[in-house]
């Protein structure tokens, strides 16, 4: 199963919201995913500062801080449950290899206005560890799991990001992963779990830093990609949703003036203001529909 | 009477439109703030009218016996499912499998209905004022399909005695899914049912009827050394 939700909002009316609609989004999925939650919230961008967001398991905040202290230069480092964002502005590459390289802490995604926090658990209790409600931002993506193909950790959970300021977020299975996995590994694409949705998260931050817009990746994924799946990606400025040609796995848009919400069912949504004068409708399957990128 | 879904939990609002006292109780009713739960009305067996105001979740009005249930917004998955009986009229749009494998009464979608309408479908009569997505009628044994918009890919496919009734562009048809001749009787039929769908002005005579070519369901003697 697995329950997808995402929010982009078109007016500034509910920025202080995001976190608050968004949650109330992913406590409703928990029906469809007990097992791990997660979510991506966009924020406006620090032009030359890159955010990291890591997981630091038990490993105490006090100790990560030490121990990254003179091998990056970061300009914070704020901590939130088990989770750290640091902003830094020296390059990428750099930054990458040394938290790669760090024991015990795991990169969820990094980029310069994304932030991700995601844990195992019911989705009501990740919402809470994290303070989704306090959040505020331009648009925000979740995912409440059902661990099928992969072990219930947090490296199997969703979003997945691989790119920067890139997330995505799945609903089904794909059964061509290995492959695409190997494919992939060898263009210097690295991947930390054995789930197949990281692999779709590859492949499009593959297909983008090759200059193809989202739309265009998303269009040539639903070639490559074989199984089944409703995804939803973000990008900086925006995100998108795609089903597969068969459509078994659900998806719902509501669409107001001030805001586009997806999610696996109407239910999810019922709570956001206005949403029952908005247009609604479902993705048409092979159909990617996109906003803001 | 109105049953208001914030106030009352799902189970008790289907446990009341259940066990209906037919000389005491009220047999109108209406359900405030569904909210998109699933499985609203599910089992009714009375002749009792309700109507929703807002949108559903999954499975609304499945089992139906009797009841005249009306859906003032939009349905999730397999509205209608397995209905027996009694008529469900959605005035918004319908999600996939809508009247899955439903062997009798009459579901109304003022909308669009996507993927697998009418699925397995065994005796209902389904009326599509919008567009049908792909694979509707797929395995459908009996029963009208009537769709006044478009019907996407491989619609019909594995047929067996259905008749689907397209005023729209069909995308394709599937396995052993033909057109068919539109005899009189056939216009007869369309017409009650568009006049039962309260759609009047619409003339049976632009609608194409398609149906099984019988061809995947009949046992061939040619087909003999394959079995």
């Amino acid at each position: 199963m697995c329950g997808i939700v995402g929010i982009y909002l078109k007016s500034k009316k509910f920025e202080k919201d995001l976190g608050k609609m968004l949650s109330g989004m992913l406590i409703n999925m928990e029906s469809r995913g007990p097992d791990s939650a997660g979510f991506a919230i966009y924020k406006k961008e620090k032009k030359e500062e890159f955010k990291y967001s890591i997981c630091i398991n038990n490993l105490a905040f006090e100790k990560f801080k030490k121990g990254i202290t003179g091998k990056i230069k970061f300009t914070t480092i704020l901590k939130n449950s088990d989770h750290v964002i640091l902003s830094s502005k020296e390059k990428p590459k750099k930054v990458l290899d040394i938290l790669n390289e760090f024991k015990g802490v795991s990169l969820v995604g990094y980029g310069k206005s994304i932030e991700i926090f995601k844990q195992i658990g019911n989705p009501k209790d990740v919402v809470k560890k994290f303070n989704l409600e306090n959040f505020s931002g331009t648009h925000g993506i979740g995912h409440t799991r059902m661990a099928t193909e992969s072990a219930i950790t947090t490296d199997g959970s969703h979003p997945y990001s691989t790119g920067s300021d890139e997330c995505l977020v799945h609903n089904g299975s794909l059964s061509n992963h290995n492959n695409l996995r190997r494919n992939l590994t060898k263009k210097g694409i690295n991947f930390k779990s054995d789930n197949d949705t990281e692999v779709a998260a590859g492949y499009i931050s593959n297909h983008l830093s090759s200059k193809k817009n989202l739309k265009e990746t998303l269009m040539s994924g639903l070639g490559d990609l074989d199984g089944f799946y409703t995804f939803i990606t973000g990008t900086r400025k925006g995100f998108a949703i795609v089903r597969d040609e068969i459509a078994c796995k659900p998806a719902v848009v509501a669409e107001t003036k001030d805001y586009v919400a997806i999610a696996s069912e109407f239910q999810a949504m019922a709570h956001l203001p206005g949403v029952n004068m908005a247009k609604i409708f479902e993705p048409e399957p092979g159909v990617v529909y996109s906003w803001g990128n | 009477m109105k049953l208001d879904l914030r106030k009352l939990k799902l189970r008790k609002v289907n446990e009341t439109l259940q066990s209906i006292d037919q000389k005491r109780n009220n047999k109108s009713y209406t359900i405030l703030n569904p909210e998109g739960n699933h499985a609203i009305c599910a089992g009714l067996t009375d002749d009792i009218d309700v109507t929703i105001k807002g949108h559903v979740g999954y499975y609304c009005g499945g089992m139906n016996q009797n009841a005249n249930i009306t859906v003032e917004g939009n349905v999730g998955t397999g509205v209608a499912e397995n209905m027996m009986s009694g008529k469900i009229h959605v005035k918004g749009n319908a999600s996939q499998s809508a009247g899955a494998t439903a062997h009798g009464g009459f579901l109304v979608i003022d909308g669009d209905a996507s993927s697998r309408c009418g699925i397995s479908m065994k005796g209902i009569d389904i009326v599509v004022k919008g567009s049908v997505g792909h694979m509707s009628a797929f395995m459908a044994q009996s029963g009208n399909l009537v769709v006044c918009g478009d019907a996407g890919e491989a619609l019909g496919d594995s047929l067996y005695e259905t008749d689907i009734y397209i005023k729209g562009r069909v995308k394709s048809l599937g396995a052993d899914c033909i057109e068919k001749k539109m005899d009189n009787k056939h216009l007869k039929k369309l017409d009650k049912l568009l006049k039962k769908a309260k759609l009047d002005k619409l003339k049976s005579k632009d609608f194409k009827r398609y149906g099984s070519a019988r061809k995947l369901y009949n046992f061939k003697i040619d087909n003999v050394s394959n079995y």
